[in-house]
């Protein structure tokens, strides 16, 4: 009991609290000195407020994605709607942004499955180490030398009918709307098989910082103290991997935005009613000769976004992780 | 240098080892069949059908076969999908078609990159550097779906000289190298900036300075060879991948690569076909990291002498 009273009072609630700000703090100065990564990151805030919250707005006052209007096809700028419409008569602005709420929801769901498994797998790898570590990482060493379409391809085809008799069960059965459970059935074996291969380089970015962290001064007081694996795990070596962590995550969107656009685009994606930015980039390019609005907004949009959440990415690397940047 | 030779092979044959029997196990996972077409067929065709192809036997024994088929008589069967074809003509044909793309993009993409990247290193944190960089990203979230299409518009349609998409003409390898090769080359520009950046703040640069030595010496003599070591690690998987082909240039530029048989393999439940591909893409990734291996030993005398 007295040991246990003891590592608490050194570990200490209010000095652990007030290096980890001025860590923060440190990090916020040198980031908002990136004009770079500010403007991403300003950019990636206004994609999301445009996408997640303009949009259901506009939706919910009679904008309509998916209204055909055959007359209209491929009105220009300002004719009918605010970025004219595309083939089939549809709002192209509405499309846009409805698309890129899917491209979003599809990254940042499949985000948060890679960061949720490669902070347990890689904290336990690292953490653990030894022969049980090291059999982890060759797993993971193993898994990264596939090729990843295919992966990502096969996992996908594997996982939907699974994800369909699930949908079915859940109309059938506990009557939910069948509308919003079929889209979101669409996207959640693409989601699943895109973090199925995402999280390996996480697993192998939190274990390097884990193992790392372990070997630490501080870790071993607290071990010699007597605290829990667990305790150190959940309070010392966790929370001192944040950084690492948010800056793979913000850079890991972009690139799960592009798998999400590039499956979409070959057909293996996204499928109507919803549609993504990879689906409208490749509707477009079959008017190309035609219509080259239909092509160019999507794409726009699509690398605009790319584009922010790099440059915030390789900023907050900069502003977190000063070892690593090369100033 | 030995040791790094068997090491690879080694590795290589256990990966490879792994991702035929992961692949073989997962592709027939997924629903359908492989002899499923628009009109059904009896059940007696589809069982005649799968005996031919030795698809009735138990799972275990299907998977030996496959391996004493490889292993005996180098033989990666029958595709399922495109009748009578074999699994080694369709590699065969379709391999030198990626190759040749893809040899040229990775040359453009690291006469492009490197120069790139040590050109951001010299002015590092001055407007050269940032503009290089901003380069760079482009190169990475500007991607051959909206590059491919916007070449085709502005470059191929004013000229005359060039098709839009097509295979026929030596000149239609131009587009989609061009295509393919700025993603390489900005990968190729970040690491080589941080290569540089490395080497340039070491001690024995800073006695070349001040002995004397012309910056331009300094580079090529004293920095380039250390500083391109990431640069080189990354080309090996690299070299690899683009090589064995990319589904989403050949579609837009209709190039008959093997790319889209990875896709087509996996929508068609062309088993054999998958298997073969994924094998032959693990025999050349090992073949491509033992290449870089050898390359990084010989540019560093730490790593010779060791």
């Amino acid at each position: 009991m007295a040991m246990t009273s003891i590592a608490q009072n050194i570990k200490g609630e209010s000095l652990a609290t007030e290096k980890g700000s001025s860590l923060w703090a440190d990090a916020y100065i040198r980031l908002k000195k990136n004009k770079l990564a500010m403007l991403g990151g300003i950019v990636v805030i206004l994609i999301l407020i445009l996408c997640f919250i303009v949009a259901p707005i506009l939706a919910a006052s009679g904008m309509n994605a998916n209204e055909q209007d055959l007359t209209n096809r491929f009105a220009g700028v300002g004719e009918k709607g605010v970025l004219g419409t595309d083939q089939l008569g549809r709002d192209l602005f509405m499309r846009v942004l409805e698309g890129g709420q899917i491209s979003l929801l599809v990254a940042i769901m499949a985000t948060c499955m890679t960061v949720t498994i490669g902070v347990i797998y890689g904290g336990i790898a690292g953490y653990v180490g030894g022969t049980l570590g090291n059999t982890m990482m060759r797993v993971v060493d193993g898994l990264l030398a596939m090729p990843f379409l295919i992966i990502v391809i096969l996992f996908r085809e594997i996982i939907t009918p699974y994800i369909d008799t699930l949908a079915k069960f859940l109309i059938d059965d506990w009557g939910w709307n069948d509308n919003t459970v079929l889209r979101f059935a669409n996207l959640i074996p693409l989601t699943i098989a895109i973090a199925g291969f995402g999280w390996l380089s996480m697993g192998r970015i939190v274990r390097s910082a884990a193992a790392s962290l372990s070997k630490q001064e501080f870790v071993e007081a607290a071990r010699s103290l007597g605290i829990s694996h667990r305790r150190i795990l959940f309070r010392h070596i966790l929370p001192n991997m944040l950084g690492p962590v948010i800056i793979y995550a913000t850079l890991t969107i972009p690139s799960f935005i592009l798998y999400e656009a590039t499956l979409s685009y070959i057909g293996l994606g996204i499928e109507p009613p919803n549609s993504s930015w990879g689906k409208l980039i490749q509707e477009g390019a079959n008017y190309l000769e035609t219509n080259l609005t239909v092509l160019a907004v999507p794409a726009v949009m699509f690398s605009l976004t790319l584009f922010a959440f790099n440059f915030l990415g390789d900023g907050l690397r900069d502003a977190l992780d000063p070892k690593a940047s090369k100033d | 240098m030995l040791k790094t030779i068997f090491s690879r092979v080694t590795q290589t044959i256990v990966v490879v080892f792994l991702l035929v029997t992961f692949v073989f196990f997962a592709v027939r996972a997924i629903p359908g069949n492989p002899f499923a077409s628009e009109k059904a067929l009896a059940p007696e065709e589809q069982a005649a059908l799968e005996r031919q192809y030795g698809l009735d036997k138990p799972i275990g024994i299907q998977y030996f076969n496959y391996w004493k088929n490889i292993l005996t008589e180098g033989d990666f069967g029958y595709s399922l999908a495109m009748k009578g074809r074999k699994v080694s003509t369709i590699i065969s044909e379709s391999f030198p078609v990626s190759l040749k793309l893809g040899v040229l993009s990775l040359i453009l993409g690291m006469g492009l990159g490197i120069p790139l990247g040590i050109l951001a290193a010299l002015f590092h944190n001055k407007w050269q550097d940032y503009a290089a960089m901003v380069i760079a990203m482009a190169g990475i979230c500007i991607v051959a779906f909206v590059l491919g299409p916007i070449f085709q518009l502005s470059i191929a349609r004013p000229l005359s000289v060039l098709n839009v998409a097509g295979w026929s003409r030596p000149a239609d390898i131009i587009l989609p190298a061009v295509t393919l090769c700025f993603g390489v080359a900005a990968y190729l520009a970040r690491l080589t900036r941080g290569g540089m950046l490395d080497v340039l703040s070491q001690d024995y640069i800073r006695t070349a300075r001040a002995k004397g030595v012309p910056t331009l010496q300094i580079i090529t003599k004293h920095a380039l060879r250390p500083a391109l070591m990431p640069a080189v690690t990354f080309l090996g998987p690299a070299f690899a991948g683009i090589i064995t082909g990319s589904f989403v240039v050949e579609n837009i530029f209709l190039v008959p690569g093997m790319g889209k048989h990875f896709v087509l393999g996996i929508t068609s439940n062309d088993y054999n076909l998958v298997l073969g591909l994924v094998l032959f893409y693990g025999i050349l990734m090992g073949i491509a990291n033992l290449l870089s291996d050898l390359a990084l030993i010989f540019m560093d005398p730490k790593l010779r002498n060791s």
